[in-house]
C-alpha cells in the first residue's frame, strides 16, 4: 500500500524542501547578482543591492582586463581532462582485473586505496611540495596533472570497479562459449557494457579536478594557474573586490556547470547504475 | 557428431570436493538431463563439460578427442544460460550473429543462418530489437538461436526455463524437445525440476552431492529406482516411503509405494487405513494427504476424478502389491 500523505502535509513538505533548496542555492544566486553590479553597489545593504542599483557588465570586463581568463581556462581544461584521461588509463586495467580476476587481497587493496583519501591532503603537502620543487614541476601543468591524477585515482578505480562488478559474469562466459578471445571479449562485450559507467566516472572526475583548489592553489603561481587560482586572486592583498570576485567566480564555474547540465542524464544514470534493475 | 565421455572426472574448489571421480557417457544425438537438488553439482558438471571450469583430474572426451584442456570456444559446444546472458547492447540479429562473427563465417552465410534460426524460433519480427525490449520467453529463444547458428556438436542448457512463468515453461519445454527431434543433436540439460527431466529426457542422470545416483531412461527410473533417493526424487507427487513394522512385513527395511499405486476404499476391508487430511483437487485427479496410517506421518494418495472425502474421514488404502518398491538398510533396491 502506498503510504498515505495528506494534501496539507504534502504542501508543508514542499514548502520546507523549497526553502531549504533556496537557502542552499542562495550564495550562488547572490554571487550571480553581485557579478552584475559595480564595486560600490556590491557592498551596499542587500535590499539596496537588489532594488536601487543598476546592472552592469563592467566587472566582467575589468576581470578580463586584469587577468587573462582564457589562459586560466585552458589551464583548467588541460589539467582536469588530462588528469582524468591519465587516471582512466591506469584505472581501467586495475579495476578490470580486480573485478574479474580477484585475488584474496583484492578487498584489502581496494580498502587501502580508499584509505589514502582519508588522509587530509595538507598532511602530504610538504613532501610533495619539496619533490615538485626539486623536479621542477612547481607551477607546471604537467605537475598539476600528475598530482590530480594521483589524488583522484582511488575514486576512479572504485567507481569503475563497482560498474565492472555489475556486469553479469554469465554474459562474459557466454562470449567465451561463443568463441571470443580475451581481446574480443573486452572489445565487443565488456567495453560497450561498461561505457556508461566509464562515461560517468570521466564526467565526475573532470568536475572534481576542475574544482580542486588545494593543490592547484599551493603548487601554482602564474604559468599553470587554473580557474580556481583565478578566483582566489580576487581576495587579494589590495582588498576584497566583491563584484569582481563574483564575476570571476561566475566565469570560473560557468563552463563546468554547463557541461554538468548537459551531461546530467548520463551522470545520474552512471551514479545510480545497477541500483534499479 | 556429439558423443561426450567423462572419465574419472573430479572437481574440487579448494579443499571441498564437489565432484568425486565420475564416469559418464552421453551418446551422439541423445537428450541427457542432469537432475538433482540444488547444490548437487549438476551445474558444475555442465560447466566442466563446457570448459568454463577446469577439471581437477580426469578426462573429458568429445567425439573421442581429449577436450580436457581445450578452452570453451574450441570444444564446439553451445550453451544456453539460466539468465539468457544475451548481449544487452546488441540487437537480436547481432546477438545471434556474434558466435559466427567470432568464427569468421562469411556474411551471406551468417545472414542465411540467422534468417533460418529466426524463422524456426518465431523471432523474425524481433531481429532489430534489443534484448531489453523482449519478453522472457523471447529472450530465451534468442539465446537458443545464438546456440543453434553455431551448429555445435552438442547443446548445453543450464536451467534455461527457471526464470520463466509456469505456462511459458511448458511451452518452451515442448519447443526445446521439438528442436531436439528436428536437429538430432546431442543436448545436455540441467534442471532441478524432475518434471522437466521426465518429460524431455532420453537419459536422466540423477545426481546427489556430486555422485551419480542412477542413470537411465525416465521410465526405468520411475519403475526401478536404484535407491531411496532416486525413488523419492523421481515422480510427482513423491513416492510414499516408510520404515518400521509395515515395511518389515513386506520384507524390506524401507518400502515405497507411489500415490498413483494406492486405491482408496472401505476402511474396514482395506490393507491400510488412515484419516483424510488436506485434499488437493486438480479436476482430473484428487490428491489426498492421509494421516494416522501407522506408515509415515503423511501418505499421499491419488484418486482419479473428483472423489469426495471430507477432512477427518477414515479411509481405506489398498496398495498395488506388484508396485511396491523395497529397499534394504543402505537404501538400495532389493530385486
Amino acid at each position: 500500500m502506498a503510504r498515505a500523505v495528506s494534501t496539507k502535509q504534502k504542501s508543508i513538505n514542499t514548502a520546507i524542501a523549497g526553502t531549504l533548496g533556496f537557502l542552499m542555492f542562495f550564495p550562488i544566486l547572490w554571487i550571480l547578482i553581485l557579478s552584475f553590479k559595480t564595486e560600490e553597489d556590491a557592498i551596499r545593504a542587500p535590499l539596496e543591492v537588489l532594488f536601487s542599483s543598476g546592472w552592469t557588465l563592467d566587472s566582467f570586463g575589468a576581470v578580463q582586463a586584469r587577468s587573462d581568463y582564457f589562459k586560466h581556462f585552458s589551464n583548467s581544461v588541460i589539467i582536469s581532462v588530462g588528469s582524468t584521461v591519465l587516471g582512466l588509463l591506469i584505472a581501467i586495467p586495475a579495476a578490470w582485473s580486480m573485478a574479474f580476476v580477484p585475488s584474496r587481497h583484492t578487498k584489502n587493496i581496494l580498502m587501502w586505496m580508499l584509505s589514502t583519501k582519508m588522509l587530509p591532503p595538507v598532511g602530504v603537502l610538504v613532501p610533495i611540495y619539496l619533490i615538485f620543487r626539486d623536479t621542477g614541476l612547481l607551477d607546471s601543468r604537467t605537475g598539476l596533472t600528475i598530482v590530480l591524477t594521483l589524488m583522484n585515482l582511488p575514486i576512479i578505480v572504485w567507481m569503475l570497479y563497482t560498474y565492472f562488478k555489475e556486469i553479469p559474469g554469465e554474459i562474459l562466459e557466454a562470449a567465451r562459449m561463443d568463441g571470443a578471445s580475451l581481446r574480443e571479449e573486452v572489445l565487443y562485450v565488456l567495453t560497450p557494457m561498461a561505457i556508461p559507467g566509464m562515461a560517468s566516472t570521466m564526467l565526475l572526475n573532470i568536475i572534481l579536478a576542475w574544482n580542486e583548489a588545494f593543490w592547484t592553489l599551493n603548487l601554482t603561481a602564474a604559468k599553470a594557474a587554473p580557474l580556481t587560482a583565478f578566483i582566489a586572486s580576487y581576495s587579494s592583498p589590495e582588498g576584497l573586490f566583491y563584484a569582481k570576485l563574483s564575476a570571476a567566480s561566475i566565469m570560473a564555474i560557468a563552463p563546468i556547470l554547463i557541461m554538468g547540465w548537459f551531461s546530467q542524464k548520463q551522470l545520474v544514470r552512471g551514479l545510480t547504475f545497477g541500483a534499479v534493475k | 557428431m556429439g558423443r561426450i565421455t567423462l572419465e574419472k572426472v573430479t572437481k574440487s574448489f579448494g579443499e571441498v570436493e564437489v565432484i568425486p571421480p565420475l564416469d559418464l557417457t552421453i551418446e551422439d544425438g541423445e537428450f541427457a538431463v542432469f537432475v538433482g537438488p540444488s547444490g548437487c553439482g549438476k551445474s558444475t558438471l555442465l560447466r566442466l563439460i563446457a570448459g568454463l571450469e577446469d577439471t581437477t583430474s580426469g578426462h573429458i572426451r568429445i567425439d573421442g578427442e581429449d577436450a580436457t584442456d581445450l578452452p570453451p570456444a574450441k570444444r564446439g559446444l553451445a550453451m544456453v544460460f539460466q539468465s539468457y546472458a544475451l548481449y544487452p547492447h546488441m540487437s537480436v540479429r547481432k546477438n545471434i550473429a556474434f558466435p559466427m562473427k567470432m568464427a569468421k563465417v562469411p556474411e551471406d552465410e551468417q545472414n542465411r543462418r540467422i534468417e533460418q534460426a529466426a524463422k524456426a524460433l518465431n523471432l523474425t519480427d524481433y531481429l532489430d530489437r534489443r534484448p531489453g525490449q523482449l519478453s522472457g520467453g523471447q529472450r530465451q529463444r534468442v539465446a537458443i538461436g545464438r546456440a543453434i547458428v553455431r551448429e555445435p556438436a552438442a547443446f548445453l542448457f543450464d536451467e534455461p526455463l527457471s526464470n520463466l512463468d509456469a505456462a511459458l515453461r511448458v511451452g518452451m519445454r515442448l519447443e526445446i524437445s521439438e528442436l531436439h527431434k528436428r536437429l538430432a543433436t546431442t543436448m545436455i540439460y540441467v534442471t532441478h525440476d524432475q518434471v522437466e527431466a521426465m518429460t524431455m529426457a532420453d537419459k536422466i542422470v540423477v545426481l546427489r552431492a556430486g555422485n551419480i545416483e542412477q542413470v537411465g531412461s525416465p521410465l526405468e527410473l520411475y519403475k526401478t529406482p536404484r535407491n531411496t533417493f532416486v525413488a523419492g526424487f523421481i515422480g510427482s507427487p513423491k513416492m510414499n516411503l516408510f520404515e518400521g513394522a509395515e515395511a518389515d512385513k513386506l520384507g524390506a527395511h524401507t518400502a515405497g509405494v507411489r500415490p498413483e499405486h494406492i486405491e482408496v476404499g472401505d476402511p474396514a476391508s482395506a490393507y491400510w487405513s488412515g484419516t483424510v487430511g488436506v485434499a488437493e483437487h486438480l479436476g482430473s485427479d484428487t490428491f489426498f494427504h492421509i494421516h494416522e496410517t501407522g506408515l509415515a506421518d503423511t501418505i499421499t494418495v491419488r484418486a482419479p476424478g473428483d472423489v469426495d472425502y471430507k477432512h477427518g474421514d477414515r479411509i481405506g488404502l489398498n496398495p498395488r502389491m506388484d508396485m511396491i518398491h523395497k529397499f534394504d538398510q543402505q537404501g538400495l533396491r532389493i530385486q
